[in-house]
């Protein structure tokens, strides 16, 4: 056999091999934050804690459960890494992105194993925010709806993206969106490409 | 230090038997065209000649029966293919009967040229499998029509390695005029076949899954069968299959076939035993496992287990490793959404699909390997249960 290559980057294997920061039984209800996300029937949950140095507002620990393939574990482990010493404000905008560089670069098909680690992430941190009385530090995540006809919003078609959508048509095909009076093509069309340039853009 | 290394992924592809290795080294100097009427010509066609009496005998058919493919994927695509050809001379489509039934648990180069066949609109159906990968007999009799020019189900499946009672559904297919197709290639080479008796009109096998090398399959027609070819352009396997014969690739299908005859029952004793060890041990050591596919009819070699609370793409990357090479049904490891339509179809839930391996034994699989299998799949699993959040509930829940 060829010298071994594995199947993603070294730092993937890293963090799949000893996985940092892992949520041990014992410690299930010692946090400030908690946010579960994602549902096994579609191959992956995830869950994470955090700890709060409430006068500076910035996380001192990170801790996480997960259902997930090895992209999920290896890029939950190193974001758990990554926000420790953050402010709240700065952890809640860490994006997949960051994540998949830190990893040494994901596959596209793997981008979205990779995406529930930060979701769950900012569940925690709205967590915290509401269990210390500051609803109003809590950046809801709005959907805004695009097609009208069949109810589809701005946070579906970036889940369509994720998910590998590339085209308007695969996008209908995934949404539905746009198939009944097609007036927001479009609009469509242009969430559709930031999205593809948030997640994968070079 | 040497990484010990357990190949248990047999259904996949399986490594060269060291013979047919050996016989194909020696026939790469044999370059000639078999069609060619000089002496480099006639050489070449006494080898493949030779190697289509091996595989007919293999499977009790006539030479004349046998045509050699690229790979049992286009064999399937031929025998789907000649129900949708709607060429004017077409007597499928002269008669009406180009309809074509098949099961949900077949392989993809059936499903995918099936869906194809409908975007043409040709009407496809498909039968159901019960909890443990069967065919659903009753519906096949409801299913079967006067317009029905096909039914095709698989011998033993690639996943879960049910085996389907073919010559009963061959059976009921003949009585209603239909004819019947069935994928072999997981079949031939692991149980006895032998098309008489199952009474079949087409069957693929492939050399790669029994120790031979890829690219090189074969499809049995029987005889007097209306015949529409998928690759044309040359006289080839009688005009069936046009171009330049893959003598190499042929040469290691005919040495492949005939280690078989010599092996094959030895080793199916030997991987039974294997396959009762392992289930045995796995049922003892880990808690929470459930086996898929049928506990009686399936392959020996083929073990297929979903762990509560693990996902199989981790469990597959975790055992590879440690140098253990097996494969999953989880959607992860596929690059797709959907986890493995077989175990789908067997009404598995979709975390019990996600998390499920399958471990397919052959030949140069040692008692050592089991053993050493065993020592490791439990820590693995226990390590990603540690970090699941599904394990953690239903422990919760007791």
């Amino acid at each position: 056999m060829i010298k071994d290559d594995w199947v993603y980057s070294e730092k993937l294997k890293e963090h799949f091999i000893n996985p940092k920061n892992v949520l041990k039984d014992e410690d299930i209800n010692d946090y400030d934050g908690k946010g579960i996300v994602g549902n096994i029937k579609c191959g992956d949950e995830m869950m994470m804690v955090i700890k709060v140095d409430k006068k500076n507002n910035t996380i001192t620990d990170c801790k996480w459960k997960t259902y997930g393939c090895a992209s999920a574990i290896a890029s939950t482990s190193i974001l758990s890494e990554m926000v420790k010493g953050m402010t709240l404000d700065k952890a809640y905008h860490v994006s997949p992105k960051d994540v998949a560089r830190k990893l040494g670069g994901l596959p596209e098909h793997k981008i979205h194993c990779s995406v529930l680690g930060d979701k769950a992430l900012r569940a925690a941190i709205n967590d915290y925010y509401l269990r210390n009385n500051m609803p109003q530090k809590i950046e809801t995540e709005k959907a805004k709806i695009v097609c009208q006809c069949m109810n589809v919003t701005d946070k579906e078609i970036e889940h369509a993206v994720l998910e590998g959508v590339r085209t308007y048509l695969e996008l209908q095909e995934h949404t539905k969106l746009g198939t009944v009076c097609g007036q927001c093509k479009d609009e469509a069309t242009r969430l559709m490409n930031e999205y593809i340039q948030k997640h994968f853009g070079k | 230090m040497v990484k010990k290394q357990v190949y248990m992924d047999h259904n996949a592809t399986t490594p060269l038997h060291p013979e047919v290795k050996k016989a194909m080294i020696k026939g790469l100097e044999e370059f000639g065209n078999p069609s060619s009427l000089h002496s480099f010509g006639r050489s070449a066609r006494k080898i493949v000649e030779d190697a289509r009496q091996t595989v007919a005998s293999f499977i009790h058919a006539d030479p004349d029966d046998i045509i050699f493919t690229g790979s049992g994927s286009e064999a399937n695509n031929t025998v789907l293919s000649i129900f949708a050809c709607r060429t004017k001379l077409c007597v499928y489509c002269q008669k009406g009967t180009d309809e074509i039934i098949t099961s949900g648990i077949e392989h993809p180069c059936i499903l995918e040229t099936s869906k194809c066949l409908q975007d043409k609109g040709i009407n496809v159906s498909y039968l159901d499998v019960d909890r443990y990968g069967k065919v659903n007999i009753k519906q096949l009799k409801n299913m079967i029509t006067e317009k029905t020019g096909l039914v095709s189900v698989m011998m033993a499946n690639n996943e879960i390695g049910t085996i389907q009672d073919i010559k009963t559904i061959a059976a009921i297919v003949h009585q209603r005029g239909a004819l019947f197709h069935t994928d072999a290639v997981q079949a031939v080479g692991k149980i006895p076949v032998d098309v008489h008796k199952l009474d079949v009109d087409f069957l693929t096998l492939s050399a790669h899954k029994i120790y031979g090398p890829k690219g090189i399959g074969a499809l049995y027609v029987k005889k007097g069968i209306p015949f529409c070819p998928l690759i044309r352009g040359g006289h080839q396997e009688q005009g069936r299959r046009a171009g330049t014969e893959n003598t190499i690739g042929i040469i290691g299908l005919d040495k492949a076939i005939e280690m078989r005859v010599k092996e094959m029952e030895k080793e199916e004793k030997r991987l039974f035993k294997f396959k009762a060890v392992l289930k045995k041990a796995i049922e003892e050591k880990i808690p929470d496992v459930q086996f898929n596919g049928h506990p009686t009819d399936s392959l020996v070699n083929t073990l297929n287990v979903s762990f509560e609370g693990a996902e199989g793409e981790a469990i597959l990357l975790y055992l590879d490793l440690e140098g253990i090479a097996v494969s999953t049904g989880s959607a992860c490891a596929s690059g797709s959404l959907d986890p493995s339509h077989v175990l789908l179809a067997t009404g598995s839930s979709a975390e019990r699909a996600h998390g499920s391996i399958r471990i397919s034994m052959g030949r140069e699989n040692t008692m050592q390997d089991v053993e050493y299998l065993i020592d490791r799949l439990p820590k693995v699993i226990k390590k990603i249960r540690g970090m699941s959040t599904a394990y953690r509930k239903k422990v919760r829940k007791q």
